[in-house]
């Protein structure tokens, strides 16, 4: 029944998605804490750029985003983040792309949880005489974290599924394979199953896992 | 900024330049919040080693004179100095100055992801830059010393209110403050666990601790106080001694506020 997945590298294209994912879902955490700690920065310039970043961001479709990272940091001002193989060249330009959209999500997700500890935590903080970052660093963040696992775990799943539009530029991850598989086989809908099935195989745990770490990393107040 | 040379001004013009033994200098300190005008014209010395009550009816600005002493409130017009420094603008400077104040708050903000034996120990590691043993060690003997040694392991939330409220005193007292500021340590508490806090401060004074307390506790008022201040409508209305105060008091306003508090 399955006869028609001779022949393709079914788990190594799901392998690129996952790689995609991990470093994306690293990436776009780093990244999207810095702008969370922006966005409630004393600096209102950095206030102002984090906020401009995200309306932006978070608003163009990622398709486009990537398509950019491809036709315009590479091929026009020919960035190659340190490649010389196109397949590396592509996959760390949607790794970028899936960074940068994500990222604005992530920061939405940690401002909401900033929002979540009581102003008195800061002012605690302060008055024992610790610096901005050093407040941001050791008691806002920590809890607002463990107010967001939630959140962030449905960031994490829409970024998983959203590794398939890095196939727009020619990334050979799952749904690269899955075109190229429906070109060439005659069972349609069970090649996609096999692709629905893949990917729940790869969010389900993930949203089961940080829903448990969400229920054990909760602050008691 | 006009409060930086405040305090050598009022030094070279010769009126009330600040003794030897004066801490915490406020002169003509002003604040709004939007038309509400909480502090005016305050002026307030308090003396190293010496226990401030201040008193008042809610909204008279007392809290807010207690905070803008360590700028978690800034002013709008007057000159605050801790220890002859001014205090200063945001900044390194200003954290240097907050480890030298203690504070102590309503509703006791602890760490609420920390055990409380963490939160004893974070400013003296982060800030005073102790090592990780020497930290330890202190925190577990103020621990013991506000009678909470037993809960170092625990985190805030499974503490009762007093028992938060002290280990809140111990991570004031890890810094080796120059002068603790209470904001009103003992409203949020059951009435039971009342007195277990108030023990720990009358303690603090005895120990010769230089203690700002603004509270609604007379009995502590009374029995800990150098110093009455009573506030009212964002001025200082009386300062006396507790004695003074309780039995005799000068102005109208502190009559009627003695007369509503004490009489039921």
């Amino acid at each position: 029944m399955f006869d028609f997945l001779e022949g393709y590298d079914l788990l190594g294209a799901f392998w690129v998605t996952v790689q995609l994912a991990v470093y994306s879902a690293l990436g776009s955490l780093i990244w999207g804490t810095l702008l969370a700690g922006m966005k409630v920065s004393p600096v209102p310039l950095m206030r102002g750029f984090a906020t401009a970043y995200v309306n932006v961001v978070r608003n163009i479709p990622l398709t486009v985003i990537i398509v950019f990272s491809s036709l315009g940091l590479n091929q026009t001002l020919t960035i190659s983040l340190g490649a010389d193989v196109i397949e590396d060249i592509n996959f760390r330009l949607a790794v970028l792309a899936l960074v940068a959209y994500t990222a604005a999500f992530v920061c939405e997700a940690l401002r909401s949880g900033i929002n979540t500890v009581p102003v008195g935590q800061a002012e605690a903080a302060r008055a024992l005489g610790l610096s901005f970052t050093q407040v941001l660093r050791l008691i806002i963040l920590p809890q607002a974290f463990r107010a967001v696992v939630n959140p962030l775990s449905n960031v994490l799943i829409a970024l998983t599924k959203n590794t398939t539009i890095a196939s727009a530029i020619g990334v050979v991850e799952a749904s690269y394979l899955m075109k190229d598989m429906i070109e060439a086989e005659a069972q349609l809908i069970l090649i996609a199953l096999v692709f629905a099935f893949g990917f729940v195989v790869l969010t389900l745990p993930t949203g089961l896992i940080l829903g448990w770490v969400s229920k054990k990393v909760a602050v008691k107040r | 900024m006009k409060p930086m040379s405040g305090v050598s001004v009022t030094k070279g013009a010769g009126d009330a330049a600040p003794a030897a033994d004066d801490l915490v200098v406020l002169s003509n300190v002003n604040k709004h919040f939007g038309a509400l005008h909480v502090l005016q014209d305050i002026d307030l010395t308090i003396a190293r080693g010496e226990v401030v009550v201040v008193i008042g009816p809610s909204g008279s600005g007392k809290s807010t004179l207690c905070r803008t002493i360590n700028r978690l409130e800034t002013i709008d017009s007057g000159a605050i100095s801790i220890d002859g420094k001014p205090l200063p603008a945001e900044g390194r400077e200003l954290a240097r100055l907050r480890a030298d104040v203690g504070m102590v708050f309503q509703s006791f903000n602890l760490f609420a992801h920390k055990t409380v034996l963490e939160n004893v120990m974070l400013g003296q590691i982060k800030v005073r830059r102790t090592d990780k043993k020497a930290a330890e060690d202190k925190a577990h003997s103020l621990l013991d010393r506000v009678g909470v040694a037993t809960q170092a392991d625990k985190y805030p939330a499974q503490l009762s209110g007093g028992q938060q409220q002290r280990v809140a005193i111990a991570r004031a007292l890890a810094m080796d403050p120059k002068v603790i500021l209470f904001d009103e340590p003992t409203s949020a508490l059951d009435p039971e666990m009342i007195n277990e806090v108030l023990e720990v401060m009358q303690q603090l004074a005895r120990d010769g601790m230089t203690m700002v307390v603004v509270t609604h506790e007379m009995g502590f008022a009374r029995s800990a106080a150098n110093r009455v201040v009573f506030m009212a409508d964002g001025k200082i209305v009386e300062e006396a001694t507790p004695d003074q105060f309780f039995s005799n008091p000068r102005s109208d306003r502190a009559k009627d506020f003695l007369s509503k508090i004490l009489h039921h």
